[in-house]
């Protein structure tokens, strides 16, 4: 099936205008007759649910923290682009469009990301209404900074904690609606399916994690923002609760996964130490700013960094790319620390690293305007390694950071299913292959506040509310699926941990399906995931019961959907035969090593509808068409 | 006007805390610069007690006030002490405090053995019922004889003991109780924090030192009837 | 290294728990606290036992979900630090460990470790927030804040709502938590429209959801993994006392 991403025509500039003019509204006295079920409160969730509560929707919040203000949005340190041109420097609408179709290599649709550029600037007002505490200068007014892939400065900040503020901005007005009314917050739940009547987004299956409960609730219209699903490599820099479950769960009950192989390895996270370790932490890019990234020049070389003279170092990003050098866009900076530690040249633990030094910003600039930019990821990395970044450089290595596919979705951000929006990193829409630095907050921010109030309208306009409640057959098979599912991972009583079938699991993605993906490997971990999918449904061992707050079985549950969607993301990678953004196929490259895409063949959204566990998923496209952009060979060199 | 749940805002309850104890406070300065009379002799301190028994209805007014402040400091004290035990319901196996002070954790403690010894002093000193009695009370220019009193009761290990004890508790207390205030007064910022605490120990101390040096040096010898007088 | 622990078991809110002591043996110094406690879990599940339940997710210090008391001390000894910032470094061989829950009548346990905050989601519902809509805003440049007082919003801002302040309260007040947020809306001049009622809302709703008061122990923080000065409790208290006026003229 060829697919319609209902993009408006018309020019670009106008699209978004001319499409929120012909969309239909609800009156006022209406909207409260509408019930939306919004799952997740990260960014996109809680800035959707506060908003369409304010429109005067009825709203109900779930997620699986104890609080909205938990949600994984919160890690977010560097900041978020908007095309405000505050500081002269050449910025507009059209440049952070191009710059955010180019870095995402052209496998993004234009629309999505030309109005992503366009509500960019109203975020910005709308956090500093909501007392947002954005860095500011001496005049009182915001500061900016550059990022990856990017040669204007147009990134706003709040120390090295701007996801955390943004988020609690959302959480803040999400809060007013709780106490208005408008909005029920359900924390501590888990979604552990979609209920689809007459083939309509209708309602959710939601697990209480406290009492193990199995409720349904049911609404006119479903909103996921669910976040990514890049725990699916086990060691990743996202909370430990991050899981695929959501979105999965609505792929099996039909909605179509597009572009699962677009995931992005960050290149700035602390390297690994030991087997027991649950999780990487990112170092924001933004040190990559003041940062410079090398390794010795000699293989062997043991001496401490401090005492390898600069003749013997290698600035290898410096070297490869002179225009943007430590700034290279993610994909790239990425991929080429991979080869230097794969050639021999890391260091530290394993020779799994590289250094990332701040001894010339520190010379140049002093310490206390490098503690003032950085000093919470100085601390930070302190905490972790017990190294002094001030007196030594810093040891990075690239890990799974976040994922640029998701449910597919129109540019209505509704997926396949009607009544099913997905929002956020949970969607594909905005970011093609490769995700710029500063553009996730952006993104999540534009979808909850300023596209789905609108477009959702449009959708709920043309049905009647409350047609459907939980008493509804279609509620009651899911949860007696839940059950049964519940049931049986209980039941197997096997000799290993969930836990330990996850490190396994992400033992394969990461080397078969992470940086650099091969034909032969590819095939490989297609070989192993349903093996071990297989020992994992007769050897998994759950303790405890499902009437209880029980981690183990939570943990079990994702890690079951991680190992079916598992196969989903590798059939993705095997089918692109190509190399774009953060999906590197080492059998498409340049002869200097540089990523090949093909345009002629690829240039479309693969998305893909379940068929049945074990089964091959049928494969549908979007074809991408570039009209306002020179599709070219992307270079930071 | 006054709403009804103000008395139950914790602020407010901190500020009527604060606030009465600055009145207290008030009071322990002015009956200490009063105290220290008994350093001029027979001449200084009868006739400060003379003066203040001639201030009539206006001493009954001010005695209102204190009563007053006390009453509130007492029983926001207690309130606020059951409310903050009824708080945590069950301790921790393991404690270890890092900026709290043992004065500040026994601020209910401290003050209910200032209002046991203020009740011990009023006994003694206001009421004139415990101690050897001084006869005749007043003196040759008809003053109240307080500082005789003074000598001869403080020769008594008993008093001297029960006034050190009492003084110890004044230090003890108004150590946290005089930085909390200027806290809860909203008068602390960053550069203030670090010396608030140390200038509130150092007060305490003072007043508490000024207070039981009286009692101390009577003991000692180092004030007597003939010394005094001279 | 192997150590001995000591940890708060409880099967549910309604049942009473008690302490209980496992061993953690050949654990490495460049664990995590919770790595640790990862592993002694698969060591009980493969005995098995059943794990210990605590709350945790980003393992990166910001979402502020881990919330243990270790060795009498909230989020453990190493200071500015929570829980999963916490390394095995900081320990020695042989060394007895107390994990405990934050203890706090309005944070009541759940199970082993893991408490219900959600009294912290509902402070924040009594105007700890400015109450504008989305869309019609002006622009972000309209209205200049002077460099310093976006800095000192900033420091209030960075709270994490773990609730260590309460745990490490003495009266298990919550007024640092309170603090921070008022301070924060309260410098920036969007937040001023609204500062006398969130003050007075804000603490009203502490005591209705049963946490005790502010005795200036400063407990709060030392415990604070942010590191959030009391400064900004005598900032709520100026804030209260501008506030008051018009509170008892019932403005």
């Amino acid at each position: 099936m060829i697919l319609d991403g209902k993009c408006p025509a018309g020019p670009l500039a106008d699209k978004w205008d001319k499409h929120r003019q012909e969309m239909k509204l609800i009156n006022p006295a209406n909207k409260r007759k509408f019930k939306i079920l919004v799952v997740g409160t990260g960014l996109a969730g809680a800035s959707a649910a506060a908003t369409l509560a304010e429109l005067g929707y009825r709203v109900e919040a779930f997620c699986y923290q104890d609080s909205p203000r938990r949600a994984h949005s919160i890690a977010a340190q560097g900041g978020i682009n908007a095309a405000k041109n505050y500081r002269n420097d050449g910025d507009s609408i059209l440049r952070l469009f191009q710059d955010t179709i180019k870095g995402g290599d052209f496998r993004a649709r234009e629309a999505n990301v030309y109005r992503l550029a366009q509500v960019s600037n109203a975020i910005i007002d709308q956090c500093v209404a909501q007392g947002v505490p954005f860095a500011r200068d001496y005049a009182g007014y915001l500061e900016n900074r550059s990022f990856g892939g990017a040669q204007v400065s147009r990134t706003f900040f709040a120390r090295g904690q701007t996801g955390q503020q943004l988020l609690l901005g959302a959480y803040q007005a999400l809060s007013r609606q709780v106490a208005a009314g408008t909005v029920r917050v359900f924390p501590r739940r888990e979604m552990l399916d979609l209920v689809l009547v007459d083939g309509q987004a209708r309602g959710i299956v939601v697990r209480d994690l406290v009492s193990g409960e199995i409720r349904c609730h049911a609404g006119d219209a479903v909103i996921l923002a669910t976040g990514g699903y890049a725990p699916v490599f086990n060691l990743s820099t996202n909370a430990l609760g991050c899981s695929v479950t959501a979105a999965f769960r609505a792929y099996r009950r039909g909605a179509l996964f597009a572009n699962p192989c677009f995931t992005q390895i960050h290149p700035t996270c602390i390297p690994v130490t030991g087997d027991y370790q649950s999780k990487l932490t990112l170092m924001s890019e933004s040190l990559r700013n003041d940062g410079r990234i090398w390794v010795p020049k000699n293989r062997l070389d043991e001496r401490h960094p401090n005492d390898i003279p600069e003749g013997e170092r290698d600035y290898f990003l410096e070297r490869k790319y002179p225009s943007f050098g430590n700034l290279a866009p993610r994909d790239i900076a990425s991929r080429a620390i991979k080869e230097v530690c794969d050639a021999g040249y890391g260091v530290g633990p394993g020779k799994l690293g590289v250094y990332l030094d701040f001894a010339d910003a520190l010379a140049r600039l002093g310490e206390p305007v490098i503690r003032d930019r950085y000093g919470n990821l100085f601390d930070m990395y302190h905490h972790i390694t017990d190294e002094d970044a001030y007196r030594q450089p810093m040891r990075i290595y690239p890990a799974p950071h976040y994922t640029m596919g998701g449910l597919w979705v129109d540019y209505n951000l509704q997926s396949n299913l009607p009544g099913l929006f997905v929002l956020g990193e949970a969607n594909f829409s905005d970011h093609g292959a490769n995700r710029l630095g500063a553009s996730a907050l952006m993104q999540g921010l534009a979808d909850g506040y300023f596209i789905i109030p609108y477009t959702i309208a449009d959708y709920l306009a043309r049905i009647t509310p409350g047609q459907v409640d939980t008493n509804h057959g279609a509620f009651d098979q899911a949860r007696q699926e839940v059950e049964a599912q519940l049931n049986r991972l209980l039941a197997i009583g096997g000799r290993r941990t969930a836990a330990d079938f996850h490190r396994e699991l992400g033992q394969i993605m990461w080397h078969n399906v992470g940086m650099a993906r091969s034909a032969t490997g590819l095939q490989e971990a297609l070989e192993q995931i349903p093996v071990l999918r297989e020992e994992f449904w007769q050897n998994v061992r759950v303790p405890g019961s499902g009437r209880e707050l029980n981690q183990q079985l939570e943990k079990a549950w994702r890690v079951a959907d991680f190992l079916e969607f598992a196969e989903v993301l590798t059939r993705d990678a095997l089918h692109r035969e190509e190399s774009c953004g953060g999906h590197f196929r080492v059998e498409h490259q340049t002869t200097d090593g540089e990523a090949r895409r093909d345009d002629a063949n690829f240039s479309h959204v693969a998305a893909w509808e379940y068929r049945g566990t074990g089964q091959a998923p049928e494969l549908h496209r979007e074809p991408l068409t570039f009209e306002n952009t020179h599709l070219a060979v992307r270079s930071y060199k | 006007m006054f709403h009804p749940t103000l008395f139950r805002n914790p602020v407010v309850r901190k500020l009527l805390m604060a606030f009465s104890g600055l009145l207290l406070a008030g009071f322990i300065v002015a009956h200490l610069l009063g105290n220290l009379t008994v350093f001029l002799g027979p001449n200084g301190i009868n006739a400060y007690a003379h003066h203040l028994k001639q201030l009539g209805p206006l001493l009954w007014v001010f005695r209102g006030g204190l009563l007053a402040a006390a009453g509130i400091h007492v029983s926001f004290g207690l309130l606020l002490t059951l409310e903050n035990r009824r708080a945590r319901p069950m301790a921790y196996y393991r404690n270890k405090p890092q900026r709290s002070t043992l004065a500040g954790r026994t601020m209910i403690y401290s003050g209910l053995c200032l209002a046991a010894f203020a009740g011990f002093h009023l006994l003694h000193f206001t009421l004139r019922l415990l101690g050897p009695e001084i006869t005749p009370w007043l003196d040759a220019l008809q003053r109240p004889d307080v500082f005789s009193m003074l000598v001869i009761h403080f020769r008594l290990a008993g008093f001297v003991l029960v006034y050190i004890l009492g003084m110890g508790a004044l230090y003890f207390h108004l150590s946290h109780g005089l930085g909390s205030m200027l806290q809860t007064f909203g008068l602390n910022n960053a550069r203030t924090l670090p010396w608030f605490g140390l200038l509130s120990s150092l007060i305490a101390a003072l007043l508490a030192a000024g207070f039981a040096a009286i009692p101390a040096l009577i003991f000692f010898g180092f004030i007597t009837v003939q010394g005094g007088a001279a | 290294m192997n150590l001995t622990l000591h940890v708060w078991r409880q099967r549910s809110a309604d049942e009473p728990g008690r302490m209980e002591r496992y061993l953690a043996e050949d654990i490495e110094p460049e664990m995590s606290f919770l790595e640790m406690l990862d592993v002694v879990n698969e060591g009980l599940i493969a005995q098995g036992l059943e794990p210990i339940a605590f709350d945790h997710d980003c393992r990166e210090g910001i979402c502020g979900t881990c919330s243990q008391v270790i060795n009498g001390e909230a989020h453990g000894p190493l200071a500015n630090s929570t829980v999963c910032q916490l390394h095995m470094r900081q320990f020695r061989d042989g060394d007895e460990i107390y994990i405990e829950p934050w203890r706090a009548r309005a944070f009541p346990v759940l199970k082993d470790l893991v408490v219900d905050r959600s009294a912290l989601d509902r402070l924040i519902q009594a105007n700890g927030y400015v109450s504008v809509s989305t869309g019609g805003v002006p622009d972000a440049h309209a209205v200049p804040i002077p460099k310093i007082n976006a800095e000192t919003a900033m420091d209030a801002a960075e709270c994490i709502g773990c609730g260590a302040c309460v745990a490490a309260c003495p009266n298990s007040s919550a007024m640092l938590f309170v603090a921070a947020k008022v301070g924060h809306l309260a410098s920036l001049p969007q937040g001023r429209v609204e500062a006398a009622h969130r003050v007075c809302a804000m603490t009203e709703a502490m005591q209705r959801e049963g946490f005790g008061g502010c005795g200036n122990h400063y407990e709060c923080e030392a415990a604070c993994p942010k590191g959030i000065s009391v400064k900004f409790i005598a900032q709520l208290n100026r804030e209260y006392l501008k506030a008051l006026p018009g509170k008892i003229l019932g403005k």
